[in-house]
């Protein structure tokens, strides 16, 4: 714990990349094995159970330190960060470190041997009991490491990327090797890290490999020369995935790196005709009755780790193929993009996959029966010149895709986002004026300044909630505008703030739709703030009326008997993340 | 029976004395419990201050006006009502005001600290029916360790930051956190570099008899100043305006008692915090308030309305006092180094100056 403990607060004392690395290097050079694997696990992102809700510790923290709740309420608001301020609040009673104690435990030994045995502990009682005893034994900054271990909210501000340098430098491998490691690797063991970082490993079988990544365009016409250079692909509003066919087996990958096969068995089961040694890049997408839904409905069965046969049946997946990295088992990502899509093509032919389309909601389907296909080509898009792309991007709101994506043809299949070869060009957002209604506190840097805005627009003579955004608005101005709210508040609880209506702000969101969950009757689409129209006030704001005029026409929405809340955020939000969008 | 003391447009009035407490405006009579921009305002007709701090007030008040002085715990009387000033632990010469009148006795505390501080009177309990306190850090988060630990961890810092040949520049208030700092770093280390700002107040201590290590003003148009060796302690906003080229290459630290906060210290951009106030964590305020043994307690800038609530929980008559005192911010350069704006309360770290609503 100990030197994990250090490790976490070391990297956190710097913003510089090159130092976070050098702080990386050290631990994992110095680390036992077994604590090793479960450090690169928590490092890079893995998945971490929680072994006691956040709601129990805060209670037990507050008798601990004989605080009433309301005020480890108001501490929260503050700090931003609740295992932090349980951290804080709780007595100083480090003691006799003895032996025992968790801070001289290795990482392995604490989270197997405490967080697991306490996960397993099923009276809470004895939960209590071994908490309140380690607590005992920790320093204020190891109790923060601690509750994150405990409640499974551990983040720490190093990206995959920057641990794999780490990891390759240790290893003496390049950085594209160990990214593969990876996102293949297995970390529960001393064995499971030396096996990462062995010199030389053959790889493990089921691996996808390194998602290759766009980035934005403002202008293609401007910048990237003969549109003949170019492949142009939608830009598909699902899940960016990779399908492994290797060695018998189907093995289906997210963009975030998860496996997900168990999610989408229709896809799996598709995907087992492939040949062996063929692996695709795509996207995961609802498609049903030969149309294509948005990443709100992908997100529902994303939900379901095990779905049922009727739940298949309502919203059945699709993965549409747009490249090629592997095929007879030969690693393909060298070979320009044309040959690969050329041999995709060949593929998609000889095991008759039908080539799918986004359309328009008013443009009607071919005679030819809906498909079921459930693996699917994604079409290349015809580009004699520029201004086709650009008519083409002008459709994509009305056919439910983002945009176009403009490939270089001669271009190999590259590992993160190296600029110049692949290119996202989005619809530019919806906007609206709307009226900052409420506020909450932010977490991490944004602790103690209310910083997540409730928006509203009229609805006649009052103001009806629309969204909530948050990101969008630079330092300067989240500090400007957390003393309107102070002098502004009209009613308060824990972090929550009510105002009198002074601020408009101009939101942009992707898209708007009926809703029966939100009050307003409309729910709009990853909503963000464009600019802070300091100039208007709260009469000039937009209207619901203007807000439904932007409803696209329906897209076959299937009803769903209970659509389970996002955990936070817009779905846009949760899309990003999820996968980063690439 | 009427309250000892009010709040009026000027500030915190005594009307049977006829005098002020740390007033916000220009008044004819006024009692100043420490020389911070928000409680020692210029241009009144005559001040009073404990002794130990007359040198430092006369260098910020910088005006002409009378300055008189009472030994800590010595009486004077104000139409009838007797006044005295006590120890408050804050920087040097800060005091708390005794005011008694017909057997009632109010304590305003101005600001204060329970923890050690090698450069001014410790803070003392004063026994009172009314008390009137600060709540800058008055949530439980914020609990000060030992200032010898945060000066160990000061010393390893400048250690370090010399081995790599960066310079060690602290940031901190020009009045009190400067001093305090010098003196509690282990001068032995390397040089000492402090900014103009911070110069003028050392000054002030030695000549009031405070016993300071050497410390040097930086020479105009010098390069690499201390040759990556040195400690600069500055206030944050010569830091923000390019006065810190002279160093050359820097690692740059804030002592204040928000460092606690991760996020906060993270939104600063700083890679150092170290936790180190001149105003009372939580527990000091609640040991403070409970020394007094006042049955009622006036509460003013700060966490003011939850640590209000939160003596109310203990069974005391506690209410909000609204007053324009600033406290120390987190996310604002000056903090009482300067003006806050008027009518600004900046009860919280955040704000810097923001005025909050007052609950309809």
């Amino acid at each position: 714990m100990k030197a994990f403990t250090a490790l976490y607060w070391r990297l956190d004392r710097t913003t510089r990349t090159s130092e976070k690395e050098a702080v990386l290097v050290d631990y994992f050079r110095a680390v036992p094995p077994a604590d090793g694997a479960i450090a690169v696990h928590l490092l890079s992102g893995g998945r971490q159970s929680r072994a006691v809700p956040l709601a129990l510790l805060r209670g037990w923290a507050a008798e601990a330190a004989g605080i009433p709740d309301w005020l480890i309420d108001e501490c929260y608001a503050q700090v931003g960060d609740l295992a932090e301020t349980l951290a804080l609040v709780l007595p100083d009673t480090v003691a006799a470190i003895g032996a025992d104690s968790a801070t001289n435990l290795g990482l392995a030994s604490c989270v197997r041997d405490s967080v697991d045995r306490l996960r397993q502990q099923p009276d809470t009682i004895g939960k209590r009991r071994i908490i309140e005893g380690v607590w005992n034994t920790l320093a204020p900054t190891e109790r923060i490491v601690w509750h994150k271990l405990l409640t499974g909210g551990l983040r720490v501000g190093v990206s995959r990327t920057l641990v794999a340098r780490a990891l390759a430098e240790v290893a003496g491998v390049d950085t594209a090797t160990m990214l593969e490691r990876l996102v293949a690797a297995k970390l529960d063991s001393a064995d499971d890290y030396l096996h990462l970082l062995h010199p030389d490993v053959a790889a493990g079988s089921r691996r996808p490999y390194p998602f290759f990544l766009a980035s934005a365009i403002e202008h293609p016409a401007d910048t990237l020369g003969p549109p003949g250079d170019w492949q142009v692909d939608w830009k598909w509003d699902g899940m960016r995935a990779q399908v492994v066919r290797r060695g018998g087996e189907v093995a289906l990958w997210t963009r975030g790196e998860e496996l997900v096969g168990e999610r989408f068995p229709e896809i799996v089961d598709a995907a087992a005709e492939l040949p062996d040694g063929t692996v695709l890049d795509g996207e995961l997408l609802v498609v049903q009755g030969g149309r294509q839904q948005g990443f709100t409905t992908l997100s529902r069965r994303m939900n379901r780790t095990c779905p049922t046969r009727r739940q298949i049946a309502e919203l059945p997946c699709a993965f549409l193929a747009y490249d090629l990295l592997e095929s007879d088992g030969v690693d393909r990502r060298q070979e320009p993009l044309a040959t690969r899509r050329r041999r995709l093509d060949r593929l998609a032919a000889a095991a008759g996959w039908p080539t799918f389309e986004p359309r328009a909601a008013d443009d009607p389907l071919p005679s030819s029966a809906p498909t079921v296909a459930r693996l699917l080509l994604s079409p290349q898009l015809p580009a004699p010149d520029w201004q086709a792309v650009s008519d083409a991007r002008a459709e994509a709101r009305k056919r439910g895709v983002e945009g176009v994506m403009i490939k270089r043809r001669d271009g190999a299949y590259g590992t993160g986002r190296t600029r110049g070869e692949w290119w996202k060009w989005k619809v530019d957002p919806l906007e609206i004026d709307a009226v900052l209604l409420a506020a909450v506190a932010g977490h991490g840097r944004r602790a103690g300044l209310h910083t997540d805005y409730t928006f509203g627009v009229w609805d006649g003579g009052r103001l009806v909630k629309i969204a909530n955004a948050y990101a969008g608005l630079t330092d300067v101005e989240l500090t400007e505008i957390d003393r309107i709210i102070r002098a502004t508040t009209t009613e308060k609880k824990g972090a929550w703030r009510g105002v009198t209506p002074t601020l408009v702000m101009q939101l942009a969101f992707e898209g708007v739709a009926e809703s029966t969950r939100h009050g307003s009757g409309v729910a709009v689409r990853f909503p963000r703030i464009a600019r802070w129209r300091k100039e208007k006030s709260p009469a000039d704001a937009g209207t619901l009326a203007d807000l439904r005029a932007l409803i696209e026409p329906a897209r076959l929405l299937p009803a769903s008997p209970s659509p389970r809340p996002a955990p936070r955020g817009s779905a846009g939000q949760q899309k990003m993340l999820w996968e980063e969008e690439g | 029976m009427a309250d000892v003391l009010e709040v009026t447009e000027a500030g915190l009035y005594c009307p049977a004395g006829d005098f002020w407490i740390d007033p916000w405006r220009p008044v004819p009579r006024a009692v100043i419990t420490h020389a911070h921009a928000d409680h020692a305002r210029s241009g009144c007709g005559r001040y009073l201050c404990a002794a130990p701090g007359k040198l430092v007030m006369r260098s910020r008040l910088g005006s002409t006006s009378p300055i008189d002085t009472l030994r800590h715990g010595e009486r004077t009387t104000f139409n009838g009502v007797t006044v005295s000033l006590h120890p408050a632990g804050h920087v040097l010469g800060s005091a708390q005001v005794r005011v008694e009148h017909r057997g009632q006795v109010w304590v305003v505390s101005g600001d204060y600290k329970t923890a050690l501080d090698p450069t001014c009177t410790p803070f003392e309990p004063v026994t009172c029916d009314v008390f009137v306190t600060e709540s800058t850090f008055g949530l439980p988060i914020y609990r000060w360790p030992a200032p010898d630990t945060i000066a160990t961890e000061i010393n390893a810092w400048w250690r370090a930051n010399q081995a790599q040949g960066k310079t060690s520049v602290l940031l901190a208030y020009a009045l009190g956190k400067a001093q305090r700092l010098a003196a509690m770093v282990d001068p032995s280390i390397g040089p000492i570099y402090g900014h103009g700002a911070v110069m003028k107040l050392v000054r002030a201590y030695r000549d009031s008899g405070v016993r300071l290590p050497s410390i040097d003003p930086v020479p105009p148009r010098a390069k690499r100043v201390g040759q990556g060796r040195a400690l600069v302690i500055t206030p944050a906003s010569a830091a923000a305006s390019g006065w810190l080229r002279a160093f050359g290459e820097v690692s740059i630290a804030q002592a204040s008692g928000w460092m606690t906060v991760r996020g906060i210290r993270r939104r600063r951009g700083f890679e150092q915090g170290f936790v180190l106030s001149d105003h009372a964590d939580f527990p000091g305020l609640v040991s403070a308030v409970e020394a007094t043994g006042a049955r009622r307690v006036l509460v003013t800038h700060g966490s003011s309305e939850t640590f209000a609530r939160f003596l109310r929980g203990r069974g005391l008559d506690a209410t909000i006092l609204h007053t324009r005192f600033a406290g120390e911010q987190a996310d604002h350069d000056g903090g009482p180094e300067e003006e806050p704006e008027s009518g600004a309360r900046a009860d919280d770290p955040a704000g810097g100056g923001g005025a909050e609503a007052e609950a309809p």
